[in-house]
């Protein structure tokens, strides 16, 4: 039975070992592509990776679609310097949204890519995306069938990923020959380094081809690299070469791959349990001690360890201690009942939303293992049942889903306060300038006028020059006081020539002269004169160009002043109705994204409790068994020690017999302590009296 | 008896599991789901991308609008620790780094530092900085530009050279 019990373990251990993970997966890096700019030529492109290589993909998304869209609105986009990464920005966007979990839309992306006019090597890297997509969303007919798109040579950046990926899919789909043969060929390939031995090694057993399996997967199990990862890889293959060959009886060699397994790794407690039982079934119970009674002394939620519990005394039963045996499986009970109240707590807490609302905490997605840190809050459940719940794709997809809800539903809190906010400054602002502006509009109106004239005044004198050019008329620069001496001579002369009485040869020699002074200072200075206006007119430009700009500002802040508080509510409106909306179907989504965690959490300690509830019916009945065993045993024991008592009695009275002949024979014999020895056989030594009757009867 | 009891211990484990499969969730539930995550999840991107926008226009138009960005060219040596900028003589930034944060600068990433809203005309920028090389040699510099604001919005590129301790100034 026990053999069968082992075999049983060992089998499910190792299905379970190749369920969860029959195939390795390489480190994901970042898409060297799309992420990546030898030369910035946009710094909101830049902004957005700045984002992106934080993980921050909903704002990188949000910022690359902003300016996706500004981009295609423009008139003459390929002035915007953002053209230069425009190409690039459409596949980061896809790359973000399948990071972001947005398979679907990364998925359509990638799909107008092939649809589109592009030349085959993108398409071929859209083909390979989107078989990553399908592939990563468990759709492997559609991820196989998208590969199949990849026409021509892939670029060599990609070649080996691609490759692998096309292996991965082959094995998913039962095609392990294949598989096979693409792994051999990427063998050597650093950037897949241990993960091609892996998965070379599974595709080879399933193919059937077990000893050629097991000699890849040994090879990795020997030295898989120097790193943390590598050196879990490795164990984890030695582990699944244990089990293996422990599964087809090969005892000998099973025990050399579990002991390679690292002590402190992740797998150490399935390697010890494995250990044991590889011992045990072998017929060496003393041997499957020492790795059980190790295994037994670590975290006692790991289901590894509360089946040594029970496995420790099994091997104590079957080295015929039984007493021991009975001791441990005492120790197995307290632990199993003392852990299935853990559970039942943990399931309770999990019911009353405690998990949810750790999961909800800031910590969540900040602190790395926050799902392991969150057991350390008050009644929070006891997560150490829930580790390998949480390390699936699937479950690890539902809190990152329901963390990415919760983030949205704060954002969304954030943006509905802003709007207040917004609606807030735009009364202020409104408040403001509708008492002042018509004001302002008065005087704006007032220096409008002036500036009008003045630019009347610059034309008119901007063309009289440009007459003087064509017609020399000297007076026309005459300054005031020549303007008016001149004025005063024409007068003199009007005078003159209303009352000639008043002239006289000198008077009009006088006037002459003085007019001749004036005519010819006019003339001589004219040009002189002619390029100080043309100077001054242009000064009058610079005054005319800053009354200009003072207007142009005037109106701008005019218009800026209007436009920072009208046309805005009708926006507001519609947004705020959608963020309501949105945060109506976040929170619906969110208490069902929450009920899907709980209840697999709840599933899952249900399950751990239903294990540890048989594992309790079978420690009690090994306990009563143990108890019946060591009584039997005890009471063999005295017999055999009463028995030899006797014996050595009958020795001594042998030996005493020539004395005693001299005796009465009336009188008792008598023991050594003085005693008299019973005349009947003691009562352990009678027959059965089933046997005595039917002589009686006789 | 103990037959007995190990039947009546195996069909209530059966009894148990089978509840269990019950209670799991179903695969198509599980998509239904995830699509409609993925619905809310694009409306609440397309929404925030206009708040965005409106935000932008609302509190930082583009006649007075000024940003800030920053930036570590070919500085893979240099880890950046600290950031000073003083527009018009007034502290109107100081960042310290994350580890994240200085990877995604050296990974080509531009930081947007500060937005403000300015008149137009000349405006003195004066930026400090803090970092140190892998080998722990400390670096520190401040330099200076005048921020010329015209009418359209103006983009400013402060690109710390570490290991020169020199910053650069680049105008979009």
């Amino acid at each position: 039975m026990n053999s069968r019990l082992a075999s049983a373990i060992a089998g499910a251990a190792l299905s379970a070992l190749c369920a969860v993970s029959a195939q390795a997966k390489a480190p994901v890096d970042p898409d060297p592509k799309a992420l990546h700019t030898e030369k910035l030529r946009d710094l909101f492109f830049g902004e957005a990776l700045f984002n992106a290589h934080q993980d921050k993909y909903f704002d990188a998304i949000t910022e690359l679609d902003t300016e996706l869209k500004q981009f295609r609105l423009l008139d003459d986009p390929e002035l915007d310097p953002f053209s230069l990464h425009f190409g690039q920005a459409e596949f980061a966007v896809g790359d973000l949204e399948l990071s972001y979990r947005m398979h679907r839309d990364a998925g359509r992306a990638m799909e107008q890519v092939l649809k589109g006019n592009v030349p085959q090597p993108i398409k071929n890297e859209a083909a390979f995306r989107l078989a990553k997509i399908h592939y990563h969303k468990q759709q492997f007919a559609d991820a196989l069938h998208a590969l199949e798109l990849i026409e021509g040579r892939v670029p060599e950046r990609v070649r080996a990923d691609e490759q692998f990926l096309r292996a991965r899919v082959y094995m998913q789909l039962g095609r392990f020959e294949e598989a096979v043969a693409l792994l051999k060929d990427l063998k050597g390939e650093k950037s897949l380094a241990g993960f091609v031995e892996y998965n070379l090694g599974i595709a080879l057993l399933k193919a059937g081809d077990t000893e050629k399996g097991v000699l890849e997967l040994d090879g990795l199990g020997r030295n898989a690299g120097g790193t943390d990862a590598m050196g879990a890889l490795q164990d984890k293959t030695n582990l699944l070469l244990g089990f293996q060959l422990m599964e087809s009886k090969d005892y000998e060699r099973a025990r050399t791959y579990f002991d390679r397994v690292q002590l402190s790794g992740p797998f150490s407690n399935q390697a010890l349990l494995g250990a044991g039982w590889v011992e045990a079934n072998a017929g060496r119970y003393d041997r499957a001690l020492v790795p059980w009674q190790l295994l037994t002394e670590r975290q006692p939620t790991n289901a590894s360890v509360q089946e040594a519990m029970l496995a420790v005394p099994l091997a104590y039963g079957k080295l015929d201690v039984h007493s021991t045996a009975a001791v441990n499986y005492g120790h197995a009970l307290d632990l199993f009942g003392a852990q299935v109240d853990v559970l039942t707590q943990s399931i309770h807490s999990i019911r009353e939303g405690k998990l949810l609302e750790a999961l909800r905490r800031k910590e969540a997605s900040q602190v790395k293992n926050w799902v392991v840190e969150l057991r350390k809050l008050p009644d929070a459940p006891e997560t150490h049942y829930l580790l390998d719940l949480m390390a699936s794709n699937d479950y690890q997809e539902f809190l990152r889903n329901y963390q990415d809800l919760n983030d949205l539903l704060e954002r969304n809190n954030d943006w509905l306060q802003s709007l207040d906010s917004f609606e807030e400054i735009i009364a202020l602002r409104r408040g403001y300038y509708e008492p002042i502006l018509p004001g302002l509009d008065v005087q704006f109106r007032q220096v409008d006028a002036r500036i009008k004239m003045r630019m009347e005044q610059r034309q008119h004198l901007a063309a009289r020059i440009e007459n003087l050019l064509i017609n020399r008329r000297p007076e026309l620069l005459a300054k005031s006081d020549e303007t008016e001496s001149r004025l005063m001579l024409q007068r003199i002369r009007e005078i003159l020539a209303y009352n000639p009485s008043l002239n006289s040869e000198e008077t009009e020699a006088r006037i002459a002269r003085l007019e001749g002074v004036l005519k010819f200072r006019l003339s001589r200075e004219f040009d002189e004169r002619l390029t100080e206006a043309y100077k001054h007119l242009q000064e009058l430009d610079t005054v005319v160009a800053t009354l200009q700009e003072t207007y142009q500002r005037y109106v701008r802040s005019r218009q800026a002043a209007t436009h920072s508080y009208e046309g805005y509510t009708d926006q507001i409106a519609s947004l705020r109705g959608g963020l309501h909306r949105a945060q109506d179907r976040i929170d619906q989504l969110m208490a069902r994204q929450g009920r899907m965690l709980e209840q697999l959490a709840i599933n899952e300690l249900d399950q751990r409790r239903a294990q540890l509830e048989s594992y309790q019916i079978k420690a009690r009945f090994a306990l009563a068994d143990s108890y019946d065993r060591a009584n039997e045993l005890q009471e063999q024991r005295a017999d055999a020690r009463k028995v030899e008592q006797y014996q050595q009695q009958v020795e001594q009275l042998k030996q005493s017999a020539p004395a005693e002949s001299e005796r009465k024979p009336s009188e008792p014999v008598a023991n050594p302590d003085g005693e008299p020895l019973p005349t009947d056989n003691p009562p352990e030594l009678e027959a059965p009296e089933h046997d005595m009757e039917p002589a009686g009867d006789e | 008896m103990y037959r007995i009891l190990m039947a009546t211990a195996l069909l209530m484990l059966a009894v148990v599991s089978e509840a269990q499969e019950a209670s799991q969730v179903s695969r198509e539930e599980i998509r239904g789901l995830d699509e409609q995550i993925q619905d809310v999840k694009k409306d609440v991107i397309s929404l925030t991308s206009e708040l965005n926008r409106l935000e932008e226009k609302l509190l930082f138009p583009s006649n007075t609008q000024v940003a800030l960005f920053v930036s570590l060219p070919d500085s893979s040596e240099f880890s950046l620790e600290s950031i000073e900028v003083k527009l018009d003589s007034q502290i109107v930034a100081h960042h310290l780094y994350t580890y994240r944060e200085i990877e995604a600068l050296q990974q080509g990433g531009v930081q947007r530092i500060h937005t403000a809203n300015v008149q137009t005309g000349a405006h003195p920028l004066e930026v400090t900085y803090f970092g140190k090389s892998k080998s722990g040699k400390e670096y520190r510099a401040t330099a200076s530009y005048s921020v010329d604001k015209a009418v359209g919005p103006k983009f400013v590129e402060i690109q710390i050279a570490g290991n020169q301790s020199a910053i650069n100034f680049k105008d979009w």
